[in-house]
């Protein structure tokens, strides 16, 4: 199943959404900051909410087409949209809920999917419950079997796992991923966390005040993210304004150093950026080769996790304070407690391969 | 002389009659109102509001223009041979009028708490919107409505002064016990009018204590079950 997007919406305060997309197979994950319009393109394919001018189609059947003059009311699109906070039906019962979007069909016949439903997401013994004492792991397999009983064209799931305490996000994750797995039709993920977006999705479009800041694999988007933008979304820390200064050579500006590059740096290079994990750090005596970009750095201040640190550390020179730093760098804790007696100045090394050099 | 409970049967009758209608029409207008942001909204609401503050003598001045002979709602209704000044159905059309604003506040309030989201979800489900309105809409607000009906019946109980310019005080037909119990006191009848004070008196009480109660059974139905 394929569905194509490509919408255009204006709004008074300005906010402009223009996006376009196709969603086919594995689930398109929309990736944004809050503000960015991910909710709103959500709600414009599932025909609540109405562009300005643009096309929708699911599956050769056109749901909006402004030039045409069609808008297929929300009810006929056979859309499946899982909300945010569920929407359940608070009057009704597990089983009204799930029933209805298919309460056209014969009693028997509605019963039968109402009960498949309840089994094949686990709902068994809570038919007769109505949404308020239910979990919040429980509600969200209720929504997300009322969305599929009328077997939508196209899923939308907007932020499944927002309203969830983290402790219970990876069970539930789990079992919405199996459930997805089974689903046949187009299936559009929405979400701000990127290690969710990453496990759901086969390609990502990532959106940015209304715009598509880019899309294509994830795993691309990841190893190469195109801008500054993506380098932010998908985990980047560390950003330095940068300009070429030979070839394979730039100047880091923010960081007072000159790095060598392994690619080509773009025509309009505006930053040089790293990830935090990608930043090796040693103590001094441990340059037992010839490392490129190795530098002497200072460590500014040090935040502990149960398995790693965050080190922020000053190329050389020492920090004045806990906020005068130019890299962060995440670390083993194994490798931490090997060099955090030694004396400074330690090593940081921003080996070329790991180097992201962004345009402007 | 035996009390006379013509009035009594009059009043019930009316209040019912006047309530249904301004139940239908409040709720209506109230989720016509609701569906999005319509021009001249707040002027809207203002004339939905006005027999609510307006002197119910007033009111019934102008529906006195409406529907008397000359009033384009008289003279339609004419056509037809029906003439509603000084009739029972007046009596039940100056009710209405004066207890709609109650039913239209309390369902406007009622509707605008509902999370706009269960309405959208229902649509993306193939609802129609009839479908949104009875299924999703309408249960939800229902004991905002339930609420707003039950004032509405007190209020078109004591309807006094619009019920008197558009239906008169013809006993048996249009006095109801407002009616009733200011033309027995004019007339000196005062036991009368004491046994139709007491009666409204305890209706009105029944009323206001059924809906307390109420209120507090729907509070606690409200907590969720096991």
């Amino acid at each position: 199943m394929n569905l194509d997007v490509h919408i255009e919406k204006k709004f008074p305060c300005g906010f402009r959404l223009e996006v376009a997309f196709r969603a086919s197979g594995a689930p398109l994950g929309i990736l944004g900051p809050s503000g960015a319009g991910k909710s709103l393109t959500l709600r414009a394919i599932a025909g609540l909410e109405r562009p300005d001018r643009g096309r929708i189609v699911l599956d050769g059947r056109v749901l909006f087409d402004s030039a045409a003059g069609i808008d297929c009311p929300s009810r006929d699109r056979r859309v499946g949209l899982l909300f945010q906070n569920y929407a359940l039906f608070p009057h009704l019962t597990v089983a009204q809920n799930i029933g209805f979007g298919i309460s056209a069909l014969p009693d028997d016949e509605r019963d039968r999917r109402v009960a498949g439903h309840i089994a094949s997401l686990h709902l068994s013994g809570l038919e007769a419950r109505h949404p308020a004492a239910l979990s919040g792991g429980q509600q969200q397999r209720v929504a997300l079997a009322r969305a599929l009983a009328p077997e939508p064209h196209a899923l939308l799931l907007d932020e499944p796992f927002s309203a969830l305490d983290t402790h219970l996000r990876g069970e539930i994750e789990r079992e919405l991923r199996e459930a997805l797995a089974r689903y046949r039709g187009a299936a559009i993920f929405v979400g701000h966390n990127l290690e969710e977006a990453y496990r759901f999705c086969g390609e990502l479009v990532v959106l940015a005040d209304g715009q598509i800041a880019a899309a294509g694999p994830k795993e691309e988007l990841f190893r190469r993210p195109p801008n500054f933008a993506v380098a932010r979304l998908t985990g980047c820390k560390n950003f330095a304004a940068a300009r070429p200064a030979a070839a394979g050579v730039i100047d880091a500006i923010d960081w007072g150093c000159r790095l060598r590059v392994a690619q080509a740096a773009p025509a309009t290079l505006g930053h040089v950026a790293i990830r935090a994990h990608h930043v090796r750090v040693d103590a001094a005596g441990a340059a037992d080769r010839a490392a490129e970009n190795a530098f002497p750095c200072w460590l500014a201040a040090a935040t502990e996790a149960p398995f790693r640190v965050t080190l922020y550390l000053r190329l050389n020179a020492p920090a004045s304070s806990s906020t005068d730093f130019h890299v962060q760098a995440e670390i083993s804790k194994d490798q931490w407690e090997k060099f955090k007696d030694l004396p400074q100045p330690w090593r940081v090394e921003l080996s070329p391969e790991r180097l992201f050099l962004l345009p402007d | 002389m035996s009390f006379d409970f013509a009035p009594v049967w009059i009043s019930l009758k009316t209040s019912l009659s006047a309530t249904a209608i301004a139940l239908v029409l409040g709720v209506a207008a109230a989720e016509w109102r609701d569906r999005k942001r319509r021009a001249f909204g707040s002027l809207l609401d203002a004339l939905c509001l006005l027999p609510l503050i307006l002197p119910p003598t007033v009111v019934g001045f102008f529906l006195l223009l409406l529907f008397g002979r000359n009033g384009p709602l008289g003279r339609l209704l004419l056509r037809f041979g029906a003439v509603v000044v000084f009739s029972w159905p007046a009596t039940v059309i100056a009710a209405a009028v004066v207890s709609f604003p109650l039913v239209y506040i309390t369902a406007r309030g009622a509707f605008a708490q509902l999370d706009p989201g269960l309405a959208d979800a229902a649509r993306t489900l193939g609802a129609s919107e009839w479908r949104v309105f009875r299924r999703v809409t309408l249960p939800l607000a229902a004991p905002g409505i339930f609420a707003g009906a039950t004032l509405a019946f007190a209020r078109a109980l004591g309807e006094f002064g619009a019920t008197v310019m558009l239906a008169g005080d013809i006993p048996g037909r249009t006095e109801t016990l407002p009616l009733a119990i200011y033309f027995d006191i004019a007339a000196g009848q005062m036991r009368q009018a004491f046994g139709a004070v007491m009666i409204v008196l305890l209706v009105s009480l029944a009323v206001l204590v059924a809906l307390g109660v109420w209120a507090r059974a729907e509070r606690r139905r409200r907590i969720p079950e096991n």
